[in-house]
């Protein structure tokens, strides 16, 4: 991919200026596991800008996922800080997290993680149960959600009467429905075919295009080829941060792909 | 999380399984049905030994002639002689908690009217016992003091004796004979009943003037016992005492003696069936308060199965920002919507059983709104108790491993 998308440098010529979105500083995650400690993370100091589009690789036991649990608020680390917005969120008890949780993250996770025996509109209204929004409110913005993400269609549908890729737009859906500043995906490709793996990462960038910042772990080089960042971990440690000149662009690669589903 | 929308969200969860929740409330249903049931029994069967109690007469004290002990035989109260007329107008006149005081004798007999005969007890006594006795006429009047004071051959007929001896035709003015006696039927009094305290039929009596039985049916001068009606229901056990240290002096029995003669106080047999009624009631109560308690169990015992089972879910609700006490009330809120329900039903159907003992016994239905009360608020509060341990294990669930639980 030679040409460069002139959207994607907009935002790259934004995203240095001023106070960045997440910043981490020496962040060091040491668990017990029995008589031995493990350091899941030795040092991670990193800065991810509004806007920005990032994928983590790396094998499994580098880290990548601890890491992201204390991205997402769902972990604190053992040393060091995290920086969300201007809040040291390392600091946070558990009830200001569930809060940061709820209104600053949105999470996206590998087997979707939607409830059983609810419908897609409600499954999209959870995060707002606990953000005290009006009903009415709440399933406007559930409905808005999931127009958004393609399935303005399927509101009533279970999660059992949807395709996996319908079923993770519903889980992009809620993790959108709240605004947050940053949008967090465990392999979000991870149990979807490769055609639908590509409409889910068009998703991402169109919403990346519209000032989202998303952070994406992968294993899947095709699928880190479409973000606009690379961060490699091992061992505890960032091998690699580079920035990727010319992303793929999804909707593109979709045009060149034998269409199968729906 | 808006309680209304907490409170939808617990329903629908106990709707999706809706036999393992009806099973679960049907420990708290029996529990608080036996709680309401044995209360409103209880309470039913303690009116009816009242009202019965209170159809023996109101605050009525019994005086009977006593036993004799001669030479180490007893044979048995109703014996000595000592007890006299004279006796039943001191009680009267001296002891100023008593109102009244009738004096009686009384004697199994044969009765005939034409062709039908009745073996049955004929008593005599004075007019003021029927006032003693608080028993109403049927038909007729009492004998008058006139008729005592000439042995008049007049009686009154109970209601048991009046049926067999003349159905369903008038007895007033006709003459029946009483051993070798005829008297005349001037009277027949309002049925009153098993006695409560000993199971008798008080209605299976004829009573006549006391002289006429004294004189012409037994031949002697004793009486055989003497009721007395107190002054109010709270003065008859003073009045007991009155009569007690009375009776004594007037037969000069010595310190030591014992009495020759006995006096009962019915306000004690209503005492004693009321203990007893009380602690069959409470313990009743106890075994019931059991089965409640078992129900809190069951609510337990299935809260755990059910945060077992939906690790997931409330990993995912903490991931989209759950906090713990969201995560604590949402499964309290379900225990408690285990423990209302059941609750609610179990009410129903305490009240409905109690109604239908009652139906059966014809006791009168007695369920107090304290019952109901006492028993929702005990029913919610053995949910919140039993529910907490399984809530509160739910909250403290670890986000990321609950979202990887399988």
């Amino acid at each position: 991919m030679a040409t460069t998308n002139s959207l994607a440098n907009a935002k790259t010529a934004t995203k240095h200026a001023g106070v960045p979105l997440v910043s981490v500083r020496e962040v060091r995650k040491t668990y017990a596991l029995g008589e031995t400690e493990v350091h899941a993370l030795r040092g991670i100091s990193v800065s991810i800008h509004a806007g920005d589009f990032v994928a983590i690789m790396g094998a499994s036991g580098s880290g990548k996922s601890t890491f992201m649990n204390i991205l997402g608020c769902l972990d604190r680390p053992t040393s060091g800080e995290y920086w969300l917005e201007g809040t040291d969120v390392s600091q946070l008890d558990k009830k200001e997290l569930a809060r940061v949780r709820n209104l600053k993250i949105g999470f996206v996770f590998q087997g979707f993680n939607l409830l059983g025996r609810t419908t897609a509109l409600e499954n999209t209204e959870l995060p707002m149960l606990y953000s005290r929004v009006s009903k009415k409110e709440r399933e406007q913005r559930a409905r808005d959600a999931l127009t958004l993400v393609g399935l303005g269609d399927r509101l009533d549908h279970f999660p059992s009467q949807m395709s996996g890729g319908q079923q993770q737009r519903v889980a992009i859906a809620r993790a959108l429905v709240n605004k947050p500043r940053i949008l967090l995906a465990d392999e979000p490709t991870g149990n979807l075919d490769s055609h639908t793996s590509v409409e889910v990462m068009d998703i991402f960038q169109k919403l990346n295009r519209d000032g989202l910042t998303i952070v994406l772990v992968t294993h899947e080089p095709d699928i880190a080829r479409f973000t606009r960042r690379q961060i490699v971990f091992r061992d505890g440690h960032i091998k690699r941060d580079e920035v990727i000149d010319a992303p793929m662009i999804a909707s593109e690669v979709l045009k060149t792909m034998p269409t199968i589903e729906d | 999380m808006f309680l209304a929308d907490a409170f939808l969200l617990a329903l629908r969860a106990l709707g999706r399984n809706k036999m393992r929740s009806i099973l679960t409330m049907l420990g708290m249903i029996i529990g608080v049905g036996a709680v309401i049931a044995v209360i409103g029994i209880g309470k039913g069967a303690a009116a009816k030994a009242q009202e019965q109690l209170a159809a023996m007469g109101s605050n009525m004290l019994f005086v009977g002639s006593g036993s004799v002990n001669r030479y180490g035989l007893n044979v048995g109260s109703g014996q000595t002689k000592t007890l006299v007329l004279s006796d039943a107008r001191a009680i009267a006149r001296e002891c100023p908690s008593v109102s009244t005081a009738a004096p009686g004798v009384q004697t199994g007999q044969q009765v005939v009217f034409g062709n039908q005969n009745w073996a049955t007890q004929v008593m005599g006594t004075e007019p003021q016992y029927f006032e003693v006795r608080n028993w109403p006429f049927a038909s007729g009047t009492s004998f008058s003091e006139e008729d005592v004071t000439q042995s008049a051959t007049v009686a009154v007929l109970g209601d048991t004796v009046r049926k067999y001896l003349f159905g369903s035709s008038n007895p007033i003015g006709q003459t029946i004979r009483i051993g070798t006696l005829p008297f005349k039927i001037v009277g027949t009094l309002a049925p009153k009943g098993i006695s409560a305290g000993s199971n008798q039929d008080q209605d299976d009596v004829i009573i006549a003037p006391l002289t006429t039985v004294q004189k012409k049916l037994l031949g002697q001068e004793w009486l055989r016992w003497i009721m007395v009606s107190a002054t109010s229901r709270g003065s008859s056990y003073v009045a007991q005492k009155q009569i007690v240290s009375l009776l004594r002096d007037r037969h000069k029995i010595r310190p030591d003696d014992p009495n020759d003669f006995v006096v009962r106080n019915l306000a004690d047999i209503a005492d004693a069936e009321a203990e007893q009624g009380s602690v069959m009631t409470t313990l009743l109560t106890i075994v019931a308060s059991v089965a409640l308690l078992v129900g809190g169990i069951g609510i337990m015992n299935i809260m755990l199965v059910s945060v077992t089972e939906r690790t997931r879910e409330i990993g995912i609700r903490m991931a989209v920002g759950a906090t713990e006490e969201d995560v604590r009330r949402q499964f309290l809120l379900e225990a408690i919507v285990l423990g209302m329900i059941g609750g609610a039903v179990g009410i129903l159907f305490g009240v409905a059983s109690s109604f239908a003992v009652s139906n059966l016994l014809e006791w009168p239905i007695l369920i107090p709104p304290f019952a109901i009360v006492l028993s929702t608020l005990f029913a919610i509060a053995i949910a919140v108790f039993f529910g907490f341990y399984p809530a509160r294990k739910a909250s403290q669930l670890n986000p990321i491993e609950a979202l990887r639980y399988e």
